[in-house]
Parts: structure tokens; C-alpha cells; sequence
């Protein structure tokens, strides 16, 4: 049996609040503030307090999923990236580079969030590339 | 921490009278709650004080609640200030935690925190280590009882107009264990609006808070719109004293006004 709470951070906005995972047998199951965090000294906004439920959500994708007529289907990796590169290079040919936007986000880590920039800037070759917490 | 706690603790889990401690650990400048298992992560024992005293406190009894429908049949103890083994007794009461399975262990509050909190009594009857403070004087309800009804529901409506309705009053909440929850329900405050519905939202959980508010503070300490709710729920306690005798967590046995339902 193990109980403890994990510092962290809020993945929402820019404000970084500093929260507690309540972890009860490796399983997140509440969210606390945290009170020695200086920027939010033991508050937190009503995003912060149910990151817990994004976490465990039954609704979260397991696998790939591709558009096939109406509804969206299982699929593989590999089925849904060509699918995606073959799209944007598609997109991209017939309506210029700009006709793409990336949206990264907050909860991805700093390295995946330059990776994106990055595709979208050098790869894409557009400069229309945001992220959730501005919005 | 005290070395009397620590002590006391240590010896219940070497006798095996306790599965775990859940107190509060400090780590690298945090201080967060904690389920000590094992005597050796005892140094990390933090009472709750860290610049001031009782700055850090969190809702170990709602943990407590939380560990005990996942191990029923293991006893715990738990960190408990005066105000914890008032909520503890509630939660006895309303059959939330077992009293045989739970083993408070007591800390006393200072006369500043005590001050602060103008607590009734800023310390529990299982006391292992602190002063046994005095009542602390009441003045903030006075002050607001002071304001001619007008002025007074002028500057109620005020306090609740800057509420972001982030829940975190009732979440902090060592006495909210409800599974459906008034404040979430959609014909009494709308959803979709900020502030929620004024005075309404703040009023329902006031009257929720009869027979269950310990008066912790915890709640006001959460809210980032620093909405005066203690002293909200302080008058609520003032009158179910004064209409029913009810002082919420004094009784071992007494039920509150609210909870006079016979479970069979």
C-alpha cells in the first residue's frame, strides 16, 4: 500500500500553479493545491482542481483514429500518419504553405512543443504555429 | 516537528498497531500530506509549520476517507489540530470513517494560529504534543453584525460577486464527502455563469455547512478571491448553537440538527 502526494505543475495556462497528484497505489486519484508554491500559495482555479479527471478519463484515445466517411474508426500508427503526411503535402501544394496552422500545447513537453514549431516553420514552411494556454 | 510526535509515531508502526501514518512530509522546502509506512521516512515529519505556524496545513481527513474505502480493514493514524478531531468526530458520526480503525494523533496550535482562527479550541483531546491554548476571542462576525442589514447584504454581495466558482472551498473542504453535490446541481445554480449565481451559491453551502464545518479555515484559505467565507460559516455556527444547542464536533454522540436520520 502506498499513499503520497506529488509535486507538480498546472499543464492549463501560463500561470503555473504548483499542485499535488494524490497518488494511491501508483493511481492519480484527487488533486490538491499546493501551499508552498509561491505563485498560487495554496489556490488553485477550477481547471487545476479536476486535472485529475483528464488524467484517468475513460474518454482519452488509446489508439489512432481516421476519418472514414461519417465516423471516426480505429486505426494504426502507420495508417494514420501517411495518411496525415499525404494530406498536409497535399494541402500544402494546392493552397500554400500558409493555409496551415499548427496548435501545440501546454501539456506537451518544451521539446515537443520546439518540434512543432519546428515542422511547421521548416517543414510546413509557415509561421502560423500557437498554443492552448494563449487562448 | 516534534520530537514527541515523531516518537509516538515510530512506536506505533514498529508494534504494527497501524498500517500507516498520514501526517505531512517536507521535502526540499514542500510541505504535502503523506502516508508514512515505514519508521525510517519519519525524518521527513512536518507538522504544518513552515514560515508560520499552521501555514501548510491540508484536509487530511478527507485523505483518510479516501484510504479507508480502499482498506477498510487496516487501521491508520492521522495528524490531528483541534479542529481535525472536531471533524473526525462528525465523520464518525456520519458513518464516513471507522473509529476503530482510526488512531488520532494530536498536535496543539500556538496562541497566534489560535488567534488567526479565533478558535474555539486550538487543540484536540488526544493530544501528544503543543500547548493547550485558550478560546480565542471572536471579532470577525461582530464586525460584519456591526453593518445595518442593508449595508451588510450591500457588502455580502459584493464578496460573492468576485467568486470565480473554481469549487475549491468545497474541494479543501476535510468535511465535503458528498458524491452529488448541491452546488453542482443545475436548477439551483445555473451553469455557464461567473460570478455563480450571488447570493444563492454561497448561501446553499453555508447551509450545508451546519453540523459539519470545523471551522479550519481550510476553505478560506483556498479561495483566490479571498471571499470571507469563514466568517460566513462562523454566524451559521453561532445560530445552530443558539437554536439548537448544536456545537458541530464537541459530541461523540449527539447528532446534528441535520443528521437525526436513523441508519439501520
Amino acid at each position: 500500500m502506498e499513499f503520497k502526494t506529488v509535486l507538480t505543475f498546472c499543464p492549463y495556462c501560463g500561470c503555473g500553479c504548483g499542485l499535488l497528484l494524490e497518488v494511491l497505489d501508483g493511481k492519480i486519484v484527487g488533486t490538491l493545491p499546493s501551499k508552498t508554491s509561491p505563485v498560487n500559495r495554496g489556490r488553485l482555479c477550477v481547471k487545476g482542481w479536476t486535472v485529475h479527471e483528464f488524467v484517468t478519463s475513460p474518454n482519452r484515445l488509446t489508439k489512432p483514429m481516421v476519418r472514414k466517411g461519417d465516423a471516426l474508426q480505429e486505426s494504426s500508427w502507420d495508417e494514420a500518419l501517411n495518411l496525415t503526411a499525404a494530406r498536409l503535402k497535399e494541402i500544402k501544394e494546392k493552397y500554400g504553405p500558409d493555409s496551415i496552422g499548427v496548435l501545440t500545447s501546454a501539456k506537451c513537453t518544451n521539446e515537443e512543443n520546439y518540434l512543432l514549431q519546428k515542422f511547421a516553420r521548416a517543414a510546413i514552411g509557415t509561421n502560423n504555429v500557437d498554443h492552448c494556454a494563449r487562448l | 516537528m516534534s520530537q514527541k510526535i515523531k516518537e509516538h509515531v515510530q512506536k506505533l508502526l514498529i508494534e504494527g498497531k497501524i498500517k500507516g501514518f498520514l501526517g505531512l512530509r517536507e521535502e526540499n522546502g514542500n510541505v504535502m500530506p503523506h502516508l508514512f509506512c515505514d519508521a525510517k521516512e519519519l525524518d521527513a515529519l512536518s507538522s504544518g509549520d513552515w514560515k508560520k505556524a499552521g501555514d501548510t496545513r491540508y484536509p487530511l481527513n478527507q485523505l483518510m476517507i479516501r484510504l479507508a474505502m480502499a482498506y477498510p480493514e487496516e487501521s491508520f493514524a492521522v495528524l490531528v489540530r483541534g479542529c481535525d478531531e472536531r471533524g473526525l468526530r462528525e465523520l464518525f458520526k456520519w458513518k464516513q470513517l471507522n473509529e476503530e480503525k482510526i488512531l488520532p494523533v494530536g498536535i496543539g496550535c500556538p496562541d497566534e494560529l489560535a488567534r488567526a482562527c479565533e478558535c474555539e479550541k486550538p487543540f484536540p483531546d488526544s493530544l501528544i504534543d503543543g500547548p493547550k491554548g485558550e478560546k480565542a476571542d471572536s471579532q470577525k462576525v461582530a464586525r460584519v453584525e456591526a453593518m445595518d442589514l442593508d449595508a451588510r447584504l450591500q457588502y455580502w454581495k459584493a464578496e460573492f460577486d468576485r467568486c470565480i466558482k473554481c469549487f475549491g472551498c468545497r474541494n479543501v473542504c476535510p468535511m465535503c464527502f458528498c458524491n452529488e453535490c448541491s452546488l453542482e446541481e443545475d436548477q439551483l445554480v445555473g451553469t455557464g455563469e461567473i460570478p455563480p449565481v450571488n447570493p444563492t451559491f454561497h448561501l446553499a453551502r453555508a447551509i450545508h455547512m451546519v453540523g459539519r464545518c470545523i471551522d479550519c479555515g481550510l476553505c478560506e484559505e483556498a479561495c483566490p478571491a479571498d471571499i470571507p467565507l469563514r466568517t460566513l460559516y462562523k454566524k451559521v455556527a453561532e445560530i445552530i448553537s443558539k437554536e439548537f444547542g448544536y456545537k458541530t464536533g464537541f459530541s461523540a454522540d449527539e447528532k446534528s440538527p441535520f443528521n437525526i436520520i436513523e441508519v439501520k
